[in-house]
């Protein structure tokens, strides 16, 4: 592999505060050094990136690639694709594939897949229990052996307290999150949408957001009771944010994540019954995604992450309670973080990049998130100012569904790269 | 010439009170065809409808089937049962079939709330909702719309209360359309259980006691509770939902002014309405049911082009059209 030098951009590198105008050198896959002026190695190739942004890698905590078995919607060489698109150098892989990642076999495939297909790296989240089920504890001993950095019954929460408990306890001897689709099942059974004035006019079940808050609560709890690592999935309400801010000033380690879809529209977006609109947890109100954009500033939320969660067009072309949950969210998610959060004046871009790539590395425990001498080379250059508009055609995952399609953003990727080795970049 | 209402009719909220206004003129021509000893006029003669029931209907259904073929349309009925639906086919599949036969208009009730919708953005042919899911059922609150005025000579001003499950209620969510843009004053009555999230935001008013509904009410529009709606676990049992909310012969008695009860049917008598009241003279259930064709004459005849000022001649036996 020839060494690499990225001349003259604007090196942000959250883990060290780093921002400033600097050349990147990247050698035998790792970062060399960043400075002025260095000399450029023997073969180099070099890309002059004045003007633009050279960042850590972007890492999405919360992807779903679908693979095995829902190959018809995403493989893992398309999603990694389509997260190298997306400025993303590795995303964690939620386990609700068929088969459930609930045995070290299931994600030693997952791994061998992701590097088969070379894009972005693949770290496998496995399930908390058997199946997704909620029954019985999966051998987290083994899964982490194999390669897994957190577990998940993601799609569906951790009903029983007692197995929540248990799974926050038991992987607190392997240093591992628990992350949590918070939903209390009774409240949230055959939702469709957020329960609120526009579920009234379109006739839809509403999901209530007391579901999500009861099982937010009801997690902090157990992990100030255990001591265990709770990770809160794509939190969506105003009620989540305040419970996570007043765990965290009471000094609590939980960790929280927050999708831009969530940050980006309101339920109003379901008005035509637009399938593409649905998702768990849904759409919510002004004032939640006003929540969600100050629980991003404060840190409050910790990490933005996409859910992304493909879906065939066939699924989605149905009425609206019949259809799947869940939009893509790979190849947009820097475009609409970078126009809501920053252009929208709650973030700077270096506390953007902060909470898309250092800040996941660091509650998750993977290797990235940095540009520091010695790491390997995952890294992301961005035109911060660019104008884009969202073309599904041109979407690198196989799936399309997304609310966004034909919408105006700002900030895009222009290279990606993982170990040293450009795997996305657009001329 | 543009159409009055647009290609479809999907519910009452997106029609503005012109339009609704315009489709109860129309139908007070056609209320006359139906009292006729020949109750045929040729106004749709050459157009197919296809009526296509996902859910099971009967007074909906054969009023529809009634207007259509008293305008001298040709009409197929679909039941859900035992057609390709039940093999698994999807909606827009069906949709593409039936387009692909050159119909002109479809009447759908379906489940599914937005199943009306969904259909009409995917065919050319006209779309009307006779049902969809717990949206709207806009046929249904023009025809008590139509109701009203008949009784009460005006809508506006009338203060009309919807009593019952409407949480699961199409019926109440045409009607609340329907009534606010005519300018009645519209209340909510029922177990809060049974209310949906944020339906006072759409400019209703909520009682929480049958009583106070009755002592503030002109008309009570009295729905049907579903039986399921107690196994779900909504209420506790029908014979506590009659005691605590079933418009009853004593509590009307007490009521200030005299009402005018109205009921989608089908009824359960003795759940939230008494026989007595139901078969009583503050009833206009029937005249409902009778009204239901005249007004979905009217819509039939404003879709497919007609013309309000020409409804009066077509009745009478000439073309509408253009």
């Amino acid at each position: 592999m020839k060494p690499m030098v990225l001349r003259g951009g604007r090196v942000i590198d959250p883990s060290s505060g780093r921002d400033d105008v600097a050349d990147l050198i990247i050698r035998d896959g790792r970062i060399e050094g960043i400075g002025r002026n260095q000399g450029v190695p023997d073969g180099a190739e070099l890309h002059d990136v004045t003007g633009l942004v050279v960042a850590p890698g972007l890492i999405d905590v919360h992807t779903h690639l679908r693979e095995p078995g829902q190959e018809d919607r995403e493989t893992i060489a398309t999603g990694t694709a389509a997260a190298a698109a997306g400025g993303f150098t590795a995303v964690c892989a939620m386990p609700n594939t068929d088969p459930t990642i609930d045995n070290q076999s299931a994600v030693g495939f997952v791994v061998k897949q992701a590097v088969a297909a070379g894009a972005a790296r693949v770290y496998p989240i496995a399930a908390v229990t058997l199946g997704q089920k909620g029954e019985q504890l999966a051998e987290f001993g083994e899964l982490v052996g194999a390669g897994a950095v957190a577990v998940s019954d993601d799609g569906h929460p951790v009903a029983s307290g007692q197995m929540m408990r248990t799974a926050l306890e038991y992987a607190r001897a392997f240093g591992i999150p628990v992350a949590d689709h918070c939903e209390e099942p009774t409240l949230a059974a055959g939702g469709v949408m957020h329960e609120g004035v526009v579920s009234t006019r379109l006739g839809l079940k509403g999901i209530p957001a007391v579901a999500e808050e009861i099982m937010v609560a009801r997690d902090i709890l157990l992990a100030r009771h255990t001591g265990g690592h709770v990770h809160l999935c794509h939190m969506s309400t105003r009620g989540s944010v305040e419970l996570i801010r007043r765990a965290k000033e009471a000094g609590m380690a939980v960790t929280a994540e927050a999708c831009p879809h969530h940050f980006s529209l309101t339920h109003e977006a379901c008005a035509g019954y637009d399938t593409n609109a649905k998702m768990n947890p849904p759409l919510r109100e002004p004032e939640d995604v006003e929540a969600l954009r100050g629980g991003l500033k404060d840190g409050t939320i910790d990490v933005i992450a996409t859910d992304h969660a493909p879906h065939h067009y066939d699924a989605k072309e149905r009425e609206f309670d019949d259809a799947p949950m869940g939009i893509v969210g790979l190849e947009t998610a820097l475009g609409l973080s970078i126009t809501r959060l920053v252009d929208g004046g709650y973030l700077t871009l270096p506390e953007l990049l902060d909470r898309m790539s250092t800040i996941p590395a660091r509650i998750f425990h993977l290797p990235g998130g940095t540009l520091a001498a010695g790491h390997p080379a995952d890294v992301v250059v961005i035109d911060p100012g660019a104008r884009w508009t969202v073309d599904v055609a041109r979407f690198r995952s196989k799936s399309r569904n997304t609310p966004f399609a034909g919408w105006d953003l700002a900030g895009r990727v222009i290279r990606t790269i993982v170990g040293g080795r450009t795997v996305f970049s657009r001329t | 010439m543009t159409e009055p209402l647009g290609k479809d009719l999907l519910g009452l909220e997106p029609l503005s009170a012109e339009q609704i206004r315009l489709i109860l003129d129309t139908a007070e021509p056609f209320k006359e065809v139906s009292e006729r000893a020949i109750k045929k006029v040729p106004t749709l003669r050459g157009k197919t409808i296809v009526n296509l029931f996902f859910e099971s209907s009967t007074r909906t259904r054969i009023s529809f089937e009634f207007a259509e073929k008293r305008l001298s349309a040709d009409t197929v009925n679909v039941a859900a049962v035992g057609s390709s639906v039940s093999k698994g086919e999807t909606l827009v599949d069906t949709a593409r079939n039936l387009e692909a036969m050159r119909i002109d208009m479809v009447v759908i009730r379906h489940g599914a709330s937005g199943a009306a919708r969904f259909l009409a953005e995917r065919i050319q042919s006209n779309v009307i909702n006779a049902g969809d899911g717990t949206h709207e059922h806009p046929t249904q609150g023009l025809l008590d719309l139509l109701t009203i005025r008949d009784k009460l000579g005006h809508v506006r001003g009338r203060k009309v209360c919807i009593c019952g499950d409407i949480l699961h209620s199409r019926v109440a969510r045409s009607n609340i359309w329907g009534l606010l843009k005519l300018g009645a004053e519209v209340a909510v009555c029922g177990p809060y259980s049974l209310l949906p999230r944020g339906i006072e935001d759409l400019g209703v008013t909520i009682f929480r006691r049958i009583e106070e509904a009755i002592e503030w009410a002109d008309v009570l529009n009295v729905l049907r509770l579903q039986l399921e709606r107690m196994n779900a676990g909504f209420i506790p049992s029908l014979r506590e939902y009659y005691r605590v909310f079933g418009v009853t012969q004593e509590r009307l008695e007490r009521a200030p002014r005299e009402l005018v009860i109205l009921h989608p049917g089908p009824m359960n008598r003795g759940v939230e309405i008494d026989s007595r009241v139901a078969d009583g003279p503050h009833s206009v259930i029937l005249h409902q049911v009778t009204n239901g064709v005249a007004v979905r004459m009217a819509v039939l005849y404003l879709l497919t082009g007609g013309r309000p000022e020409q409804a009066e001649a077509a009745k009478r036996g000439r073309e509408g059209g253009e």
